[in-house]
C-alpha cells in the first residue's frame, strides 16, 4: 500500500496545499503521511471534517513516495500541483524549484 | 465600437455587486462549495489545478486601447504580471484570488468588461472573424450580428440552463476564419438570388470528444429574422437535448442522434411559431447597431501622395528583409486603399502561445493609439492584431513591436501553434501542451525556414475535450495519459474553414520526447512530396498517408 497524503485547493486564494499536523501548509513536505487505509481515512475524515470547508475545497487523498524529508506525488499531474506548472519558470513555486 | 447604454452599465454593476455578496457568503461557510460552483462559473471563475482562473469576455474579439490598459493593470494588482488570450478570442488570468475577484470585476466593468457566460450550461461569448468590417471581401460586419446576439442571449432567462455549453460564430465573407463550422450554430454570411445578405445557418459542429463538421439547415436566412430563427433552434436544443449524461449533451450529439433533416424540420416548426414575433429585428434596430461599427476616419491619399507613400512603402520593403517577412505573414490586406490588417503575434520563439505580460498590454494599447484609432482584435488563434494600419506607418509599428518582442513574423506559420492551457494549469488535462508548443517553436525557429514551408497549423491539445482545436489542425497533437505516462496522438489534414475537415490519425501515439521529432518528420515529409505551391492538405489529399507513416514508423 503506498503512502498517501490530503491535497487541497485553499478557498480563499485557490492555492494548492496539504493537511499537515497544524492545519494546511502550502509545502507538500509538510504533509502528515498516511501509511495505510486506516490512517488515510483518518486524514481525509479530518480534512473534510467540521469548519474545514470554509478553508479548503474539494480534499482528496494522494498517493506519494517518501525519500527521507522529500514526499513526492506518484503522479504526474499531483507533482505539477506540488511544484508549479512546468513554464513560466520565472515565476511562482516553479521558480524556487528551478 | 460598441458601446455600453444604461442598460448594459446596469446589469453588469449589478451582477458584480450579487456576486460580491455570493463570495462573501462562501467566505462565511453559508454557502457550500457545491452550492458556490454554479455560481462562480456563471461569473467566469475556475478553480483550476493551482488556483482559480477567471475568464474575461471580449466580445466578437473586439476592444480598445482603454480596455487593453485595464487588463494590463488587473494583470499585475491581481494576478502575476500577465494574461492568456484562448482559443475563442477571450483572456484568462491564472491567478487570481477568490476574495479579490469582485472587486477585479468592478474594475472590468469601469471599462465595459465582464466575465458572464465565459462558462456554465449557457450561450458563450459569441466569436466573429478577427478581420471583421475591414476584410475586402466582406458582405456585411459580422459583429452587428453577434453584438445583436449578445445582447439577446445576455442573461436570457430560458437559455441560462441548457443540457451544454453553447458556442456560436458568425462571419461575414466567403473564407471563413471563424471556423464557424465547429461551432454549434455557425452563421455564415451569404446573399440570395436577389442579391440580399443573409445567413446560411449551419448547426451541429463541434469538437471535443466526439468531434463534428456542421451541417446546413437553412441555405438563406433573412437577416430580420437571425433572432427568431436562433431562438428556434434553442428551444429545440433545451427541449430535447440531453441531461442524463454530459458527453452526449451538446446540440451535435442532439443533431448526429435525429439527423439533419428531421432536426431541421423541428427547428421550422418551431419557428413558424416564433416567426415575426417580438425579437425580429427591425431594420432601425441593426441600423442602430451598425453605426457602432462605422469604419474609422480613413485618410484618403490621392495622386502625388499616394505614390510617396507607397514608394517610401516599397523602399523599406526591399531595403529590410526582417520587414518583409514579417509584411509577408503578419500583414494582411485591407478594404481602404493605403491601409493595411498588421497581426501581431503571440508566438514568440519558446513563448507560451497566448499569454503576454502586463508590459506588452501596455504597449499593445500605446501602439493602437498610435497607429489604429485606438482599436484592437483578439482572434481565435490566440494572437492579437490591429486593423487599420496605414501602410505608411507599418515600418515605424514594426520597429515598434520588435522593442517589445511582438514582431515574430510567423503567422499562420508552423511556430504560430495553437494550445491550450493543458496539464500546466487546467483541471481536466491530461497531458501537458503549452511545452510541446514551446520545444516545436524553438525547433522551427528560424523565420527562414518557417516562410520556406509556408502555411502550416498545429493545433495541439492537453485533453480529449479539444479546446487547442487539434481535430481541425492540418497537424493535430492530442495529448492523452497512458498508465501516467504523456503520450501525444498525431491526426492530419484538419482543416477549420469552409471546407472544414477534421484530421485522421495517422499512427500510434507518440512519446513526450519522441512528438517534437515526430512533428519534425511530417514536416519534412511534406516538404519532400509536395508538389509546386501546394499546402499541406493539398499534398496529403494527393499522395495520401503512406509516405507519412513510412517515414514516422519505419523504424519501428
Amino acid at each position: 500500500m503506498a503512502d498517501r497524503i490530503v491535497t487541497a485547493n485553499r478557498l480563499d486564494d485557490g492555492l494548492v496545499v496539504y493537511l499537515n499536523g497544524a492545519g494546511w501548509s502550502e509545502r507538500i513536505d509538510d504533509a502528515r503521511v498516511a501509511g495505510d487505509d486506516a490512517a488515510a481515512d483518518i486524514l481525509l475524515a479530518q480534512a473534510e471534517g467540521p469548519g474545514q470547508a470554509v478553508r479548503v475545497v474539494d480534499p482528496y487523498l494522494i498517493e506519494v513516495t517518501r525519500v527521507g524529508a522529500v514526499v513526492r506525488p506518484v503522479r504526474h499531474r499531483e507533482a505539477i500541483r506540488a511544484l508549479g506548472p512546468t513554464v513560466r519558470l520565472d515565476l511562482g513555486k516553479q521558480a524556487e524549484v528551478a | 465600437m460598441y458601446r455600453y447604454d444604461e442598460f448594459d452599465r446596469t446589469l453588469v454593476r449589478e451582477r458584480v455587486a450579487q456576486f460580491r455578496g455570493q463570495v462573501a457568503r462562501r467566505l462565511s461557510g453559508e454557502l457550500s462549495e457545491d452550492e458556490f460552483r454554479p455560481l462562480r462559473l456563471m461569473n467566469g471563475l475556475y478553480l483550476q489545478l493551482h488556483a482559480y482562473m477567471l475568464r474575461v469576455a471580449i466580445p466578437y474579439g473586439t476592444f480598445s486601447a482603454r480596455q487593453m490598459r485595464a487588463l494590463a493593470d488587473i494583470a499585475r494588482r491581481y494576478d502575476k504580471g500577465y494574461g492568456h488570450f484562448t482559443t475563442r478570442q477571450n483572456i484568462q488570468y491564472n491567478w487570481p484570488r477568490l476574495d479579490q475577484v469582485p472587486d477585479l470585476l468592478n474594475e472590468l466593468a469601469e471599462v465595459e468588461m465582464h466575465a458572464l457566460q465565459t462558462s456554465g450550461n449557457c450561450i458563450r461569448n459569441v466569436t466573429a472573424d478577427h478581420y471583421a468590417g475591414v476584410a475586402a471581401e466582406e458582405i456585411e460586419d459580422p459583429r452587428i450580428y453577434a453584438e445583436l446576439i449578445r445582447q439577446w442571449s445576455s442573461l436570457h432567462p430560458e437559455f441560462s440552463f441548457l443540457p451544454r455549453k453553447f458556442k456560436i460564430a458568425v462571419t461575414g465573407t466567403p473564407h471563413d476564419r471563424a471556423a464557424v463550422k465547429v461551432h454549434d450554430i455557425g452563421l455564415h454570411m451569404c446573399r440570395n438570388e436577389a442579391g440580399e445578405p443573409g445567413f446560411e445557418v449551419l448547426v451541429g459542429g463541434g469538437l471535443g470528444r466526439s468531434p463534428f463538421v456542421a451541417k446546413t439547415i437553412r441555405g438563406f436566412l433573412p437577416k430580420h429574422h437571425l433572432l427568431s430563427y436562433l431562438e428556434a433552434i434553442l428551444r429545440v436544443y433545451n427541449q430535447l437535448g440531453r441531461r442524463d449524461n454530459k458527453y452526449k449533451a451538446r446540440l451535435k450529439i442532439l443533431v448526429h442522434e435525429l439527423g439533419a433533416e428531421a432536426f431541421t424540420e423541428l427547428v421550422e416548426a418551431e419557428w413558424a411559431e416564433l416567426k415575426d414575433g417580438p425579437v425580429e429585428l427591425p431594420a432601425e434596430e441593426i441600423a442602430r447597431i451598425e453605426s457602432y461599427f462605422a469604419a474609422p476616419p480613413y485618410e484618403t491619399l490621392t495622386g502625388e501622395a499616394l505614390e510617396a507613400q507607397n514608394r517610401e512603402f516599397e523602399v523599406r520593403r526591399f531595403e529590410d528583409r526582417d520587414f518583409a517577412r514579417w509584411l509577408r505573414s503578419n500583414v494582411a490586406a485591407h478594404k481602404a486603399p493605403g491601409y493595411a490588417i498588421a497581426n501581431i503575434s503571440l508566438k514568440p520563439e519558446g513563448g507560451v502561445p497566448g499569454d503576454i505580460s502586463a508590459d506588452q498590454m501596455d504597449a499593445v494599447a500605446e501602439l493602437a493609439e498610435r497607429f489604429g484609432f485606438g482599436e484592437i482584435r483578439a482572434s481565435h488563434q490566440q494572437n492579437l492584431l490591429f486593423p487599420d494600419v496605414k501602410l505608411a506607418d507599418l515600418y515605424a509599428l514594426w520597429q515598434a513591436l520588435g522593442r517589445h518582442g511582438l514582431a515574430s513574423p510567423n503567422i499562420g506559420l508552423v511556430a504560430d501553434i495553437i494550445a491550450c492551457p493543458g496539464m500546466d494549469y487546467c483541471s481536466l488535462a491530461t497531458a501537458r501542451s503549452i511545452p510541446i508548443a514551446q520545444a516545436i517553436g524553438e525547433r522551427f525557429a528560424d523565420p527562414a525556414r518557417q516562410h520556406a514551408i509556408g502555411e502550416l497549423g498545429i493545433k495541439i491539445s492537453g485533453c480529449i475535450n479539444a479546446c487547442g482545436h487539434h481535430h481541425v489542425g492540418q497537424i493535430g497533437i492530442l495529448g492523452v495519459d497512458k498508465k501516467g505516462e504523456e503520450f501525444y496522438q498525431i491526426t492530419l489534414g484538419g482543416a477549420a474553414d469552409e471546407n472544414a475537415t477534421l484530421g485522421k490519425i495517422v499512427g500510434p501515439a507518440f512519446g513526450y520526447d519522441q512528438v517534437v521529432d515526430a512533428v519534425e518528420t511530417i514536416v519534412d515529409t511534406y516538404l519532400d512530396v509536395r508538389a509546386g505551391g501546394e499546402t499541406f492538405n493539398q499534398t496529403l489529399a494527393r499522395v495520401g498517408f503512406a509516405p507519412f507513416k513510412e517515414k514516422l514508423y519505419a523504424a519501428h
